[in-house]
């Protein structure tokens, strides 16, 4: 495998030419911004919040899936792109419910820590105020709506890692939910194995165990990579 | 199948000809209008006046003039008769070869609508019966692919596309000849060539019409396409809201499979190639390319990141060559008229023609081909009639949701890419909606904002939220509600959204906004003043 050498932020940066310049940035301890990346599991570029400049592109790439080039030149930070994820993160909180107060994810929360990192501490657009469902029918875990970025980290994560596949899409643009199965309640999707992965994949406190309450919902994120790691190189580093 | 059955076969079916041939139109938009009934009432009344050795009632494509239908022109006399009811056929039949028929309506068919237009891809639209192979194979067709399987290398048919300077005729304008090179030269075990049929702009029907109208043009391009790249299966993704193209099509194709024009060993050559539909349900998305990739793969209709691009990892992971209907269509003729004859039409940079469904307030709506240059004002005024009241051309929409509206002090521009683009609009599929001095600017960017928050897949995260809350804010300022600050907020959006979204529907949904924004600022800024000024909000 070839190594390829780029600029980030303006330091050279040694990479596999099959990396993504976010791996390479998080090699090197440069940090960009992310919400649907998780380590583990395939990318999909949806939030946006990884954008970075490429020299000599007029358009923005999204990190997670930009691999990486002898001599590109990324900048992770500038003016406009702290602008433009600032606003996506207003997007984002004016969109559904979420209101970290009584939010079980409290304080362990990616789209909390996003909006304090990128210094977004109000929200300018209309808030939605629309009702969205919670389904508590699963024995052990609980599925808010209110909370959910639809960052599809569930969805990818137990289709990939799992392969149950119980969480999918429905609808199309705001109406866009997850589901499980075919929109059976949570607790009746028979797929489910009742694993938990999606809840430890999960970055805000959409999806939950039953008990936890205001600020408990702790996440234990390096069991996917631990099996994830372990199958693919195998390698078992607990 | 051999050159000689082709010949064959032209030659018959010329001979067949009969002396007058009657042509009906039974696409979509006459056939809405009862054409069928106006078809079999020519049938009977030729039929009762024992002329069946004489005259030929033909169903044909789309003939234009939409706003008129039905239609049914008389050949060799050219007279052409408009809004047709199915009672007047005896009437009709009546009077071939003599004057038209007295009390019946016609239009001039050497009027400016017709006259102005130049029929490249449209040439057999209106004239061959859609349902028959034979009626193609009597105007040339399927000679080109002959001649591509049997004549040249892949390498040629690509450096042909390539001199005739086309360029991608679904929007973006890539050039064609270097997509096909691109995935010629790409190394797969497989690839696949996909024809992109889910036209969804409101107001577009130019894909439709050539569908309806056709179809074996599109298989013949699509076929020439993947001996060119080295493809073997074909792909049409057609939208569901499309029954009578997917019928045609499929027709079209289980007639070129019987003639051996499709399928294993084409022309006695080793080259295979076969089309399959794929019917889309009904979203917009799809119409982006990996969006409709991911549907023709089975799965939700969503766009992915590109790099890499179709051409280098598409269906299945599979080098794919991706070409819009009226791309395709444009090959055959190339090949057979050559990539000089070609590239001498339009302008430097837009080459060939485009086809245009012309709609809105505007006298003669339906469906034209001009060479690329012309004038916009030329279409609009002289080929469209202007608008049918007397009142002024406001704007010209062109594009779709990702297009803008070109105010009429624009309209001398010149219709090519580049021209269209400094305008701040696209050439986009082909829609063109004319509004007249009634039309309310902000009303029109809501309308388009409001199409792309229903159709965004809700996949990344600006275009799922950003065109809410946009449509949120015009509604806003239309209610008299809005405030300086809102605009501000508005134009921000759209600067997010332009920049951030993942596909083609998110980066362009603001376009609209920023058209308007642009030519017709003081409108936006008229509503803001009348809440200022306490003007009551209408209930």
């Amino acid at each position: 495998m070839a190594a390829k050498t780029l600029t980030i932020d303006g330091r050279l940066v040694g990479a596999h030419e099959n990396q993504t310049v976010l791996e390479a940035a998080s090699e090197a301890g440069i940090k960009i911004p992310t919400l649907c990346h998780l380590d583990g599991i395939a990318d999909a570029g949806a939030c946006r919040l990884c954008l970075v400049e490429v020299a000599g592109s007029p358009r923005l790439h999204p990190a997670c899936v930009l691999k990486v080039a002898e001599g590109m030149e990324i900048k992770t930070q500038s003016e406009r792109l702290r602008k433009y994820r600032r606003l996506l993160l207003e997007l984002l909180f004016a969109e559904r419910n979420h209101v970290c107060a009584v939010c079980v994810a409290n304080g362990h929360c990616e789209l909390q820590d996003l909006a304090m990192d990128l210094g977004m501490d109000h929200v300018r657009y209309q808030y939605r105020f629309q009702p969205f469902a919670v389904d508590v029918t699963h024995r052990l875990f609980g599925l808010d709506h209110n909370r959910c970025v639809l960052c599809t980290r569930c969805v990818r994560v137990c289709s990939e890692v799992e392969g149950a596949h119980t969480w999918d899409m429905e609808g199309r643009g705001a109406k866009a939910r997850v589901i499980t199965d075919l929109k059976q309640p949570w607790g009746e999707a028979d797929s489910c194995t009742s694993c938990g992965k999606c809840v430890h994949g999960c970055p805000t406190g959409a999806l939950f165990f039953q008990g936890s309450t205001v600020g408990e919902m702790e996440r234990d994120r390096t069991r996917l990579e631990f099996i994830v790691t372990a199958r693919e190189k195998k390698q078992w580093i607990a | 199948m051999v050159l000689n059955d082709l010949l064959e076969i032209k030659e018959r079916e010329r001979k067949a000809r009969k002396g007058t041939v009657l042509r009906c139109c039974v696409a979509a938009g006459c056939l809405s209008a009862n054409s069928q009934a106006v078809k079999d009432g020519l049938d009977k009344a030729v039929k009762e006046k024992g002329l069946e050795g004489q005259v030929e009632v033909r169903g044909v494509g789309c003939m234009g003039l939409c706003c008129q239908g039905p239609l049914v022109q008389e050949d060799p006399a050219e007279t052409l008769y408009v809004k047709v009811n199915p009672e007047d056929a005896p009437a009709i039949v009546d009077a071939l070869g003599k004057n038209p028929a007295p009390g019946l309506p016609t239009t001039d068919p050497h009027a400016p609508f017709f006259k102005k237009q130049m029929p490249v891809v449209l040439e057999n639209c209106g004239r061959i019966d859609p349902e028959r192979i034979e009626s193609y194979i009597a105007e040339d067709g399927y000679l080109a692919l002959h001649d591509v399987i049997l004549e040249m290398t892949p390498k040629e048919v690509v450096e042909n596309v390539v001199k005739s300077g086309l360029r991608g005729r679904g929007g973006a304008g890539y050039p064609t000849g270097l997509k096909w090179a691109t995935v010629a030269k790409t190394v797969g075990e497989r690839k696949f060539v996909i024809c992109n049929a889910d036209e969804g702009d409101p107001g577009a029907f130019m894909d439709r019409s050539v569908l309806e109208s056709d179809p074996h043009r599109v298989l013949e391009g699509m076929a020439v396409a993947a001996y060119a790249v080295g493809a073997s299966q074909g792909y049409i993704y057609v939208r569901a809201e499309y029954p009578l193209a997917i019928s045609r099509l499929q027709a079209a194709i289980r007639q070129a499979k019987q003639y051996g024009l499709l399928g294993g060993g084409i022309f006695e050559s080793p080259f295979n190639f076969n089309v399959e539909i794929r019917i889309g349900a009904g979203a917009f998305v799809c119409g982006e390319e990996t969006a409709l990739m991911s549907s023709v793969e089975g799965k939700r209709g969503s766009p992915r990141p590109r790099p890499p691009f179709p051409a280098e990892s598409g269906l299945w992971g599979n080098p794919t060559l991706i070409n819009n209907v009226e791309t395709y269509a444009n090959v055959p003729v190339i090949i057979r008229k050559g990539a000089e004859w070609f590239s001498a039409i339009g302008t430097e940079k837009s080459k060939g023609t485009k086809v245009f469904a012309l709609a809105g307030k505007i006298r003669n709506t339906g469906l034209i081909e001009v060479p690329m240059g012309v004038p916009l004002r030329e279409i609009v005024e002289e080929m469209g009639g202007g608008v049918p009241d007397g009142s002024e051309v406001k704007a010209v929409q062109t594009g779709g949701p990702s297009g803008g509206c070109i105010p009429a002090a624009a309209l001398d521009i010149p219709v090519d890419y580049e021209s269209l683009a400094k305008v701040g609009s696209i050439m986009g599929s082909g829609g063109m909606i004319v509004m007249d001095e009634d039309t309310n600017m902000v009303d029109v960017a809501r309308f388009f904002m409001e199409f792309c928050m229903d159709e965004s897949c809700g996949k990344c995260v600006p275009c799922r939220t950003g065109t809410v809350q946009m449509h949120q804010l015009l509604d806003k300022i239309i209610q008299k509600r809005g405030a300086a600050e809102d605009l501000e907020r508005l134009e921000e959006l759209c600067d997010v959204v332009k920049n951030t979204s993942l596909c083609g529907l998110g980066q362009t949904a603001p376009n609209p906004v920023l058209s308007t924004l642009r030519f017709f600022r003081h409108e936006y800024l008229e509503l803001l003043k009348q809440r200022e000024t306490g003007a009551q909000p209408p209930a």
